[in-house]
């Protein structure tokens, strides 16, 4: 994975498809998408935004306007040249039923004419990387792979000539909710390794928060409503159509973005089995704190001591403790975090490390507060 | 039993296989007026069909062609194409090219309805596929429609060639020999026996096109689609095969 990625704009572009005077399919649209970044596409039907995904390839052709790649017009390249140039992954992958799997992958770098040797290589290479064994997957045929094993295909073909953009329309539109979500975590770290410059386009504004580094969102009529970092738009949509279309839940939404690991975590007055009362009794004292968290031999959070079940001088034994704090693990989302302290008594989350060991509390007053903060400058 | 040992003598009679009436001369003129028949006629019709489907103009076209090849009966082409060749080339009474013309006439229709219809059922997706990927429009048909539409395509051929092979003894009406001759002459001595025969001959050679058709067909259509069993195949639009049938 050599080549870098390429920055695409878009210079005032409209797309009529009826003669002049009829309602444009996209209305003067100027968009820089930044090199290696996802840029999603986003709106209802009708909003142009397969449309402008198509006009980068040529696919169609812009009426006005001017579209470069690395500050090169596309109208000045053989479209198939420039197509090459160009990964592509449609919805429903589009796999060639005919060829195998090695030879639908391969079908670019033949059209490019490399050697057969180099051509082996890559494929190869790109089944591992969207992880399909080559041998067992190479020879066989589309029609007998899985929706999510044609997917994978699909991606690893467009990749095939290495191309430093990649389009992909509602690329996991047609498979099953689970699966599309394993599909965008794989997808996420693939790109984390590729890192190239990727249009996606979608309809499904979650699936936009979830794999963009910027989102455009796009209203009817090819009308650019917003442009901006997922987090800034749920934070601040620019117009009453934006924060429509992002749903009156964007709060949350938001809080999908965030991680537990981005709060600063606070470090709960702790006890530990087979500790004196009074000692515990008195740290509390200490700190002000009307809770100790109780851990075990190795760390591990087992529950919360109220400090009036304390008294007497004997150990503590795990039986004083009140288990119900979720567990948290750094990589949870705050959404999830949130969902999980709401459903417990105490509403505190333990955040613990792969190890169980307990890092610290975080409040939902501290999730909140992520909430009522204005949105991250964009990246 | 009787008839059958008088069929088989008649085939294992010397006389039949030497001579200017020989079966073998027969079985030449017979296959190689169909083989030529059939490879003008797809010479023709293939890149009609390819043109219309690949592009999807014409395609009333296609349906008008091909309801004038059901609308006109085998023996109307032969009709049709003696006064024509017999006019165009001053060449009466040689049976060969009104055959020839007849045949080809006939061949037609099945390819190019079939390989229109099968270009038509290639899923869009694929072309979208294949044109963002970078074909050109000759390397998606090549590449892509043609492989995908094969299975319906050769049906249209094989429709066609059985066809020609089945309705080849109609040439023997225009002196065109084939193995018609000998169901011409059988009628004409009341020698039901010849009739047999030779009617055996081309049910034989209509049955052994059908099998090397479907082998070719087992043999270039691609394992991916054989095993799909979805949209990717349909079932091929067949005309009725002309039928041999002397009038008596």
């Amino acid at each position: 994975m050599t080549s870098s990625a390429a920055v695409v704009t878009l210079d005032h572009v409209s797309k009529r498809y009826g003669p002049a005077g009829t309602p444009p399919a996209v209305s003067d649209l100027s968009l820089t998408i930044p090199a290696g970044e996802i840029v999603v596409l986003v709106g209802p039907s009708g909003c142009g935004k397969t449309t402008t995904m198509k006009m980068i390839n040529r696919l169609i052709e812009p009426t006005t306007g001017r579209i470069t790649i690395d500050g090169e017009d596309v109208m000045r390249l053989p479209a198939v040249e420039l197509r090459r140039r160009i990964g592509y992954v449609i919805q429903q992958v589009g796999l060639f039923p005919h060829l195998t799997v090695a030879e639908n992958v391969a079908v670019v770098p033949r059209l490019l004419r490399w050697p057969e040797t180099r051509v082996r290589d890559r494929v190869e290479e790109l089944l591992d990387l969207v992880r399909l064994d080559p041998a067992t997957y190479r020879d066989r045929y589309p029609s007998a792979l899985s929706g999510g094993e044609r997917q994978r295909v699909g991606v690893a073909r467009a990749l095939a000539a290495d191309p430093p953009l990649m389009l992909m329309d509602e690329p996991f539109g047609a498979v099953d909710p689970i699966l599309r979500d394993r599909l965008q975590n794989e997808f996420l770290r693939l790109q984390a390794q590729v890192r190239k410059t990727i249009v996606f386009v979608t309809h499904d504004v979650d699936e936009a928060i979830k794999m963009a580094d910027r989102i455009a969102i796009l209203q009817r009529g090819g009308i650019l409503a917003q442009y901006d970092t997922p987090d800034a738009i749920l934070a601040e949509p620019a117009s009453e159509f934006v924060s429509r279309f992002v749903g009156a839940d964007r709060g949350l939404k938001r809080l999908s973005l965030g991680r537990v690991r981005d709060l600063a975590l606070t470090s709960p007055t702790t006890a530990r089995v087979g500790e004196a009362r009074a000692d515990v009794r008195r740290r509390l004292d200490e700190a002000g704190a009307e809770y100790a968290l109780l851990l075990d031999e190795s760390d591990k959070p087992i529950g919360w001591i109220e400090r009036r079940d304390l008294s007497g001088d004997d150990g503590v034994t795990p039986d004083d403790a009140t288990p119900g704090s979720p567990t948290l693990q750094p990589e949870s989302t705050l959404r999830d975090a949130l969902s999980a302290m709401l459903g417990s008594s105490v509403q505190l989350g333990v955040v613990v490390d792969e190890a169980e060991r307990v890092l610290g509390v975080v409040s939902v007053d501290a999730i909140s507060e992520v909430l009522r903060a204005p949105a991250a400058t964009v990246r | 039993m009787d008839f059958l040992a008088q069929v088989l003598a008649w085939f294992t009679d010397p006389a039949n296989w030497t001579g200017n009436n020989a079966i073998p001369l027969r079985l030449w003129q017979h296959l190689s007026l169909s083989v030529v028949s059939l490879a003008v006629g797809v010479a023709i019709a293939l890149p009609i069909g390819l043109y219309i489907g690949h592009t999807g103009r014409g395609a009333r076209f296609a349906v008008a062609v091909s309801n004038i090849g059901r609308a006109v009966p085998s023996l109307g082409w032969l009709g049709i194409a003696y006064p024509i060749s017999t006019g165009l080339f001053q060449r009466a009474g040689i049976g060969f090219l009104p055959a020839f013309i007849g045949l080809v006439a006939l061949a037609i229709p099945p390819i190019v309805t079939n390989t229109y219809a099968g270009l038509r059922a290639v899923d869009d997706e694929l072309r979208e596929a294949a044109r963002g990927m970078g074909m050109h429009e000759l390397q998606l048909l090549m590449r892509v429609e043609v492989p995908v539409a094969l299975t319906v395509i050769l049906a249209g051929i094989r429709v066609s060639a059985v066809a020609v092979v089945a309705t080849a003894p109609l040439a023997a009406l225009v002196g065109g020999g084939t193995l018609g001759a000998y169901i011409l002459q059988g009628l004409a001595l009341s020698d039901e026996v010849r009739v047999f025969a030779a009617a055996v001959m081309v049910a034989l050679l209509a049955i052994l096109t059908e099998l090397a058709f479907a082998w070719l067909q087992r043999r270039a259509v691609s394992p991916g689609l054989a095993a799909a069993g979805d949209a990717s195949w349909v079932e091929p639009p067949q005309l009725p095969a002309g039928p041999a049938i002397v009038p008596s």
